[in-house]
């Protein structure tokens, strides 16, 4: 019997297992998919919790649920990975061996990376909203603040999803309207990038877009620390933003145990072919999502758009033949910009957002690059489209690779 | 493509001026391209990340990133901010003769 050994049962590892379930015989293949605890978040889900359109029940779910028959869980830490000896070490003691290994185990916010900024201020006016916790912990802060300096920050790039802390923002600014507070509040957008997003058309867009909403752009700002006595943050270079409420995305890095078994880059994601999945390493290892060292973005829909690549490679793999380098970097994300709209943009390595119509050329129903009331819909369509079709690996009316169909230049 | 000449040498670069071929660079020019990004004297410490960039890329096929720097050269970064102000990884890169870092999407 050979193996199959799946690490993290997220996003990427949910799909794998229910794309590779169905095809391979049971009879020579054994599938086993592990992850530490026995809930899926709906990572994307986080960005509204704040501002109380979804709550924890919304973004919840067992793993088990959208498992395939026939396949091993386990439901354990990690302790480490043996490339070269083929296994991996769970901390219950556990040893499996494997013929090849898939790895998704994704990334985690780090706020001990920052000097600063676990000095008692953390979840008390410091918040993050990439974890359940700091996103609920907010969502109470918020329904008492009277107003003051909101800052927003990206301490370092990458992170997962770079859209979202400016969909923060523009949420932010509307529900402080709804509020009746936002006169009084003062939001800044801090970023180490040069401007608003990484791809000059769209951080032209989006750089207009905090413009008209009133949110001042502080860019090229990396934060050395935060000093939670006078709550400011100051930059390497010595600027400094003061603010009452920080919302940050901490610094983003791969799991420990990458780390920890000598296989991944100083964030500890795993160098990773571009263009294949496979590690750059071990020809039997493969990588899928945030846990790849890929220049493209940290998001479920570049996941998903590398499952369909990794399923075919696998496939090749486990027949001799050589891998398909099809993987082109693909991501496609609504951007919610507040007041009930919202953004599609559709890009990969090599080409930038474009406007035009998505997925039908010409016809959409999303308009790229474009705020429309249809994209807002898309976006809070999409919970269900994840949950109900993208976890299990069904077909979706959208192509693996970008297509540049219904784009202008 | 654009070319221009440092230390009496002829090279492809970008339109940001950036080298196309690393393997174009040599140790003459850093300081005529160092110019052009306003470090008129290249110290001591200067060298020391620029040796450290081109040493980390042979082993590694990548430009180091600051946290590399960091851990694996041992350059603090607020001293990297000290020595290249305004963009240390694109400035030393563009002085140690590579192409501009690969940002992030």
């Amino acid at each position: 019997m050979k193996k199959i050994l799946i690490l993290g049962a997220g996003t990427g590892g949910t799909i794998m297992a229910n794309k590779l379930a169905p095809v391979l015989d049971r009879r020579e293949w054994q599938i086993t998919i592990v992850d530490k605890d026995e809930y899926h978040h709906y990572q994307p889900g986080y960005l509204f919790i704040p501002f109380n359109i979804y709550s924890r029940i919304d973004v919840i779910k067992p793993r088990r649920d959208f498992f395939p028959a026939g396949i091993d869980v386990i439901m354990s830490p990690i302790e480490i990975i043996q490339p070269e000896a083929n296994k991996v070490k769970l901390t219950n003691g556990q040893v499996l061996s494997y013929d090849i290994l898939i790895i998704a185990t994704g990334s985690d916010i780090h706020p001990e990376e920052t000097e600063g900024m676990l000095n008692g201020a953390w979840h008390k006016n410091i918040f993050d909203f990439f974890t359940l916790e700091g996103a609920l912990g907010l969502q109470n802060y918020l329904k008492y603040w009277e107003g003051g300096k909101l800052a927003i920050n990206i301490v370092e790039m990458p992170i997962k999803c770079p859209v979202a802390p400016l969909e923060f923002s523009f949420l932010a600014d509307w529900w402080f309207t709804e509020q009746g507070i936002r006169d009084k509040v003062q939001i800044d957008y801090v970023t180490p990038l040069p401007g608003a997003f990484t791809k000059p058309r769209a951080a032209e867009l989006l750089g207009n877009f905090l413009d008209q909403k009133n949110i001042n752009l502080v860019s090229e700002f990396s934060v050395a620390r935060v000093d939670t006595t006078q709550n400011k943050i100051v930059s390497w270079d010595n600027r400094e933003v003061s603010y009452d409420l920080l919302v940050t995305v901490p610094t983003n890095m791969g799991s420990e145990v990458i780390g920890n078994s000598g296989m991944g880059d100083d964030l500890n994601f795993i160098p990773t072919h571009q263009k294949t999945l496979q590690s750059k390493k071990h020809d039997n290892i493969f990588v899928i999502g945030d846990a790849t060292d890929l220049p493209s973005s940290k998001a479920g829909s570049v996941t998903h758009f590398e499952a369909d690549i990794l399923y075919e490679n696998i496939l090749r793999y486990i027949d001799g033949r050589s891998l398909k380098e099809d993987f082109d970097g693909h991501a496609n994300c609504f951007i919610e910009s507040g007041f009930g709209k919202g953004l599609l943009i559709d890009f990969n390595y090599d080409v930038e957002p474009l406007p035009g119509k998505y997925p039908l050329p010409g016809v959409g129903p999303f308009s790229l690059l474009q705020e429309t009331k249809m994209n807002h819909w898309g976006k809070m369509m999409f919970r269900w489209v994840y949950w109900n079709l993208l976890l299990k690996g069904s077909e979706l009316p959208i192509e693996a690779q970008m297509v540049m169909a219904g784009k202008r230049q | 493509m654009p070319s221009k000449t440092f230390a009496g040498k002829t090279v492809e670069v970008d339109n940001e001026g950036f080298l196309v071929n690393h393997d174009d660079w040599t140790e003459e020019m850093a300081p005529e391209i160092a110019k052009e990004e306003g470090i008129d004297n290249l110290t001591e410490g200067h060298w020391n990340v620029i040796r450290f960039i081109r040493k980390d890329y042979q082993k590694t096929g990548q430009i180091p990133t600051i946290r590399r720097m960091k851990n694996a050269g041992g350059i603090p970064t607020n001293e990297l901010y000290e020595l290249f102000p305004q963009g240390p990884a694109k400035k030393s890169a563009k002085i140690a003769g590579f192409g501009k870092p690969q940002g992030c999407v």
